[in-house]
């Protein structure tokens, strides 16, 4: 009994509260790092006053959000203006409970240590054997892939409805860019991720980089086309330059949060950058083998073991949102009918040509 | 029949929409009522006179001398081609003669100030379409420039930069040197906003085919300036119309072919580097002597009515003044060529999207101190 509730709810619990506070963290401090990076990109030096080098600007922010006038447009549907930031923040956290920040097993160690403290031992193996209890994941489902892609979906949602709720003519232009932009593009993602499955044979994503692993390469070196196709339509959901256009400051002046200030409006911008780490951490983990090390089964290699996995997941994830902000750093902005071109004459048609591709190979 | 079929389709309606005067990309507080059908444009109207000063009604009530620092304020962006525009009409209402050399360092502003304008341009044109790099870049550049006029004028924006008759004052100890180091290192900055955005097929896509106008309507519409000559329309008062000594250097007037968004900024980006030669020979062959020529100091025109056509950074800015002998000028008219270039916008903008409309107001680059004055 007692080993049931460790394993389905403390320890779950412990892992939630741990990488909610740690995303809301990197994602504070992602803020940061996109404006320093830019600013050196623009020869200049970004944020410098609070803090050294500007390091306690991202609390600066946040305390500014809190305590501004909260601001409800009197012809606004005040209900759903209400609602829509969180239902565009609060799917770019669940999706991380499927994410496998380390291999299964991770924490076994630590676990054991502490337990056999206060529990006998079977039953501290018995905690420690449970794969989910001890991996360095919140939890690993069979259909993650699936998850992932429905619940992230689920948070486009919040900018339609903040857009309409807003009752206001820019925030709609901007809800109903982003609704067609996220139709178009989500697509040509499926099918980047379906060639991924095929191979993997899998919808898990700890499996997906067992496979990785096992295969020896990772799937970035099978598949480096669907990789390509995941981050160009990764940039399109997260509305990061150059497909910003739900936003687009200089068109629809903030597009579908024009109206919206304060804390609400930091909710949705909290969501964008989440989301931002979302896909990272879903492309690192479908083609740059999450955890593992690059080259995992080359013997001499593996000096590289000496890093720990969950860090070789950051610095993954952290290449990945650094060439993010590069691209915003460097391009203009995509026109609306350009993009939808882009995404249904460009991006649909090669990954749905890649699928067929692999899934025939794969036959033979 | 027909009742059942209207009955069952949906009403559709046109969307009215405010663009400004508070909106990020109208360059200043000019207001546009968009028509849109999605996002596409049924129709525009300009609404502008948000910034309107009365200026050239105060003129009236100015001697010549006191009018000239109002005109730093019409086109602020370039104010020293402003000002230089109307001392030219005064001088040649009294016939001053005005010494070489104060001619030369004037030319030199003007081109300058040509190249700060242009650089504004392409910062605001770029971060429109999005690109926002290039915006800090050129204001990196820009600021060089307003240091140089800091150090001749005394002033960065509103220079009030020259006076009757040549300059306040000769060129600052190492004024020279400084020029010269901008000029070698801005060939090389250039390519760099060409690197970022010339050959990006993003930025193609965005300024090719937009807001076309051929050369015969371009004239039509009274369009001057690089609007005009990326038309394809070989029209630049500096060879044209030569005054103030132009004609004394050698420069190329930029042309493009399809009079589109595209063609617009190459035919700017290529007078930025023409400006740079320009002010190369200056400097090569830069005479001693005076700066400022023999000046009354009441200016007391005779009677008359003169106009004085320059090329300003945008286009044809043309002075017509009117004369009764006075101290002050019993009218001025001002003809800004980007209250001209403004009335085309609504030709340009229709059947384009809404993000079109963006780069079209930044291709015309409008400075709404000009239109309103």
């Amino acid at each position: 009994m007692i080993e049931n509730l460790i394993i389905y709810f403390l320890i779950p619990f412990i892992k939630i509260g741990a990488i909610v506070l740690i995303l809301s963290g990197a994602i504070a401090y992602l803020t940061l790092l996109e404006r320093k990076l830019i600013a050196h990109i623009q020869v200049r030096l970004g944020p410098m006053r609070v803090g050294w080098h500007g390091l306690l600007q991202p609390i600066a922010d946040g305390l500014k959000f809190v305590l501004k006038e909260d601001i409800v447009p009197s012809k606004a549907d005040a209900l759903i203006f209400t609602l829509a930031p969180m239902i565009s923040l609060i799917p770019a956290f669940v999706v991380f409970s499927v994410v496998p920040f380390g291999p299964p097993g991770m924490f076994e160690g630590l676990l054991r240590g502490i337990l056999s403290r206060f529990l006998e031992s079977a039953s501290v193996e018995r905690i420690v054997s449970n794969p989910i209890a001890s991996g360095g994941f919140v939890t690993d489902i069979n259909i993650a892939v699936l998850f992932v892609l429905s619940v992230s979906s689920v948070g486009i949602l919040g900018v339609i409805l903040g857009g309409w709720a807003s009752n206001s003519k820019y925030p709609l232009l901007g809800a109903l860019r982003s609704s067609a932009q996220m139709v178009s593009y989500e697509v040509a993602m499926g099918f980047a991720i379906i060639s991924v499955l095929l191979y993997a044979g899998s919808l898990s994503l700890v499996e997906i980089v067992q496979q990785q692993q096992a295969g020896g390469w990772w799937y970035f070196f099978i598949q480096p086309v669907a990789f390509f196709l995941l981050l160009v339509c990764g940039m399109a959901e997260t509305n990061r330059l150059p497909f910003d256009l739900p936003e687009a400051e200089t068109e629809l002046v903030g597009g579908f949060h024009t109206e919206y200030s304060g804390f609400r409006f930091s909710l949705f911008f909290l969501a964008e950058y989440a989301n931002m780490i979302t896909v990272s951490a879903l492309a690192v983990t479908l083609f740059w083998g999450g955890w593992l090390p690059p080259f995992p089964n080359v013997p001499w290699l593996g000096f590289l073991g000496i890093i720990p996995p969950v860090a070789w997941f950051l610095i993954k994830v952290f290449l990945i949102l650094y060439l993010f902000i590069w691209v915003r750093g460097t391009l203009p902005r995509f026109r609306f009918d350009q993009l939808m071109n882009y995404g249904w004459k460009v991006f649909l048609p090669i990954a749905l040509g890649h699928v067929i591709l692999y899934a025939a190979i794969l036959a033979i | 029949m027909n009742t059942l079929e209207e009955s069952t389709v949906l009403d559709t309606k046109v969307l009215e929409m405010n663009m400004g005067p508070q909106h990020p990309s109208t360059h200043g507080v000019l207001r546009v009522k968009l028509k849109l059908d999605g996002e596409k444009v049924v129709d525009a109207e300009c609404i502008i006179g948000y910034l309107h000063r009365g200026i050239e009604k105060i003129s009236e009530n100015r001697s010549y001398i006191e009018c000239v620092p109002y005109y730093d304020r019409t086109d602020y962006i370039a104010a020293v081609a402003n000002v230089y525009g109307f001392l030219l009409g005064v001088e040649k209402m009294m016939g001053i003669e005005v010494p070489e050399r104060g001619r030369y360092i004037r030319i030199m502003m003007v081109e300058f100030n040509r190249i700060a304008s242009h650089l504004l341009w392409l910062a605001t044109h770029a971060i429109d379409i999005g690109a926002m790099t290039v915006f800090l870049y050129c204001f990196r550049e820009r600021e060089e420039i307003l240091k140089l006029f800091e150090a001749l004028f005394g002033a960065r924006l509103t220079t009030h930069a020259f006076r009757v008759g040549g300059l306040w004052k000769d060129l600052p100890p190492g004024f020279e040197q400084a020029a010269h180091k901008f000029l070698d290192e801005f060939p090389a900055r250039v390519d760099e906003y060409e690197q970022l955005l010339t050959h990006n097929r993003i930025w193609l896509a965005r300024t090719k085919g937009i807001g076309v106008i051929s050369g015969k309507e371009a004239i039509q519409w009274g369009l001057t300036g690089p609007p005009l000559r990326g038309s394809g329309v070989d029209y630049d008062l500096r060879k044209a119309r030569p005054y103030g000594g132009y004609e004394e250097f050698e420069f190329d007037v930029p042309l493009g072919e399809n009079g589109d968004t595209y063609d617009r900024y190459v035919a700017r980006i290529e007078e930025m580097r023409q400006s740079r030669l320009i002010i190369q020979q200056v400097l090569k062959r830069l005479p001693g002597g005076p700066v400022r020529g023999k000046a009354p100091k009441i200016v007391k025109p005779p009677a008359g009515e003169y106009y004085s056509g320059t090329e300003s950074p945008r286009g044809e800015l043309g002075y017509y003044i009117v004369s009764d002998g006075s101290a002050q000028p019993f009218r001025v008219k001002i003809r800004p060529p980007t209250f001209i270039g403004l009335q085309a916008l609504r030709r340009l903008v229709k059947g384009h999207l809404m993000a079109d409309v963006i780069a079209i107001i930044g291709t015309l680059d409008i400075v709404l101190g000009e239109v309103d004055r």
